[in-house]
């Protein structure tokens, strides 16, 4: 078993985010993880990472429970479970490469990383990991002077430099736009073909999991609402998702429908 | 709000958003008014409370102020002659205080940046002791250097070590808090990314932070350093070293000596003029960035 989710919750005060959760993953795939704003995608993620605490139950990987890991021990599970967000989360001041380099934090020791003391042979793999996302002439620019599409893939190196056994994938194309968008996707899915690491995709839209993943769970109100292939996902699937009216066509779901605002309703197709 | 999208958002001003503009622009000047009054009567009673304590009278006494300057000047310009070379005499001293202020900045710098990662929320490595962090840089602060000085040169003797210990103890405590409301406003997005590859504390805020908060940070530190240079002058006062030590020998010398403190003033405005020209340009340069 590689993956085991057993009754995972987290509360927020009086919010439930995560509400008893539980799935498992045999093998290597790509799964991606769909549902609108505040569904508990990410929260999910962030749990999986320890970037945050749950409130009950077991994340099992390869049968050892993260969420009981302290510390050292906590900080060797992140390293090997990378973590890919939204925003991209560089450091925007330092140049591609370090935050490249940044993947390695926990493997060297303290005291050489905090002087940049980096081996050529870690430079080395830094600079070839750029090359494989097709960005290394960007290598010594600041990350904050790239496009958010290149920003994306320099995560994607800095995931890769710390030789991930799994990647989180906070929707990482939610703020690029559709060029870019499929850029990221077809890395990140060719990350796993090549490599059989496993990535987990929050994802916005129902066609984009269609077209990536192998398999899609989908979450509502913090709950597992459906777990399947991706052919499965039918327009009454997608109703029990996103929760919409009879008014809800599933080609809003095409389009980021999380992100309208209160106003923006008449957009929404009739 | 998702859910709430589909409805109306209901009004919150009853009468109107117009009412409702009127109604905060009424209250805003009301409490300009009473902030008025309040700083008018702060004054007043200050004065009149102040002059009713002093010794001799305020306004006897006034036409007197300038009976002093005017007679160091008076004697340092008939002795004109002498102040270059006493100029060349007073620079050691001017050096020495540079450099007591010049290590204390480093020291109190360099604990500034500890105490202020440790007394930010969202950074601090322990979030139940920010109290405690903030709290010992606040007493810090609140002693005066000269304070701390005199305890100093009481139990280790005079010399520019308890300058020193004693501008870098209330610089920790000063620059601690400026730094920290920098940090405050640092974006947590570097700071996120770096601990979910599983980064220990010091590297999140070596790699996350530092490089968001640095040119702020420097720009501070030369602050600091132009008022510690004062500082350290008025420490050569009760017994430090530097030209504080020199203007105070002079200064009770009295007549006869007024050339040397009219040099040692020059020297020392001299110095603050061309640190504070220096830091400013170099503040300028790291908060703007330099011209392209």
């Amino acid at each position: 078993m590689l993956l085991e989710v057993r009754n995972v919750s987290r509360v927020f005060g009086a919010k439930t985010a995560v509400d008893r959760m539980s799935f498992t993953l045999d093998k290597p795939g790509f799964l991606g993880i769909i549902g609108r704003s505040g569904a508990g995608k990410s929260t999910f993620l962030r749990l999986v990472n320890r970037l945050t605490g749950a409130s009950g139950g077991e994340i099992r990987f390869r049968g050892k429970n993260v969420l009981a890991l302290r510390g050292a021990e906590m900080r060797a599970w992140q390293s090997q479970c990378a973590m890919i967000f939204q925003q991209f989360n560089l450091v925007p001041r330092m140049d591609v490469a370090s935050n490249v380099l940044h993947g390695l934090l926990n493997r060297r020791s303290t005291l050489a990383t905090m002087f940049s003391l980096w081996s050529d042979a870690d430079i080395h793999r830094a600079l070839e990991i750029l090359d494989r996302l097709g960005i290394a002439e960007q290598a010594a620019k600041r990350a904050e002077a790239l496009s958010g599409g290149q920003q994306q893939r320099v995560a994607i190196a800095r995931a890769l430099m710390q030789d991930p056994a799994i990647i989180l994938a906070d929707e990482p194309i939610a703020s690029l736009d559709p060029m870019n968008a499929q850029i990221v996707m077809d890395s990140l899915r060719r990350i796993h073909d090549e490599d059989g690491r496993t990535v987990i995709a929050n994802l916005h839209t129902l066609d984009t999991a269609r077209r990536y993943c192998d398999r899609v769970i989908g979450m509502r109100d913090g709950r597992i609402v459906f777990d399947g292939r991706p052919d499965q996902l039918s327009a009454a699937v997608a109703r029990e998702i996103y929760g919409a009216n009879e008014h809800f066509s599933e080609a809003a779901t095409s389009t980021s429908i999380d992100v309208l605002e209160p106003g923006d309703a008449e957009l929404l197709p009739a | 709000m998702v859910d709430t999208a589909f409805g109306p958002t209901p009004d919150p001003h009853p009468g109107g958003p117009q009412a409702g503009y009127l109604a905060m622009v009424r209250r805003r000047r009301l409490y300009g008014s009473v902030l008025a009054i309040l700083f008018f009567a702060l004054m007043a009673s200050g004065f009149h409370l102040a002059d009713a304590r002093n010794a001799g009278g305020f306004w006897q006494g006034l036409h007197q102020v300038f009976d002093f300057p005017a007679e160091v000047v008076r004697e340092a310009w008939a002795k004109r002659a002498n102040l270059p070379g006493l100029f060349f005499k007073f620079v050691p001293s001017m050096i020495e205080t540079i450099n007591i202020a010049a290590v204390s900045t480093l020291l109190g710098g360099g604990a500034a940046i500890v105490l202020a990662l440790l007394s930010t929320r969202g950074l601090a490595r322990w979030p139940r002791l920010i109290w405690v962090f903030s709290r010992l840089m606040d007493g810090l602060r609140a002693v005066p250097e000269i304070v701390i000085a005199l305890v100093l040169i009481f139990v280790l003797g005079g010399g520019p070590v308890p300058a020193m210990i004693a501008i870098a103890l209330h610089t920790s405590g000063a620059l601690g808090k400026l730094f920290s409301e920098v940090a405050e406003n640092a974006d947590l997005k570097p700071v996120e990314g770096l601990a979910s590859v599983g980064a220990r504390w010091g590297q999140r805020m070596a790699f996350g932070v530092l490089p968001q908060v640095a040119p702020n940070w420097l720009s501070y530190t030369l602050l600091r350093f132009e008022i510690n240079i004062r500082a350290s002058a008025i420490l050569g006062f009760v017994g430090s070293g530097g030209i504080g030590y020199d203007l105070k020998l002079a200064m009770q010398w009295g007549i006869g000596k007024y050339d040397q403190v009219i040099a040692i003033f020059s020297i020392l405005f001299l110095t603050i003029v061309l640190f504070d020209q220096l830091s400013g340009h170099l503040r300028e340069r790291l908060t703007k960035g330099a011209h392209k």
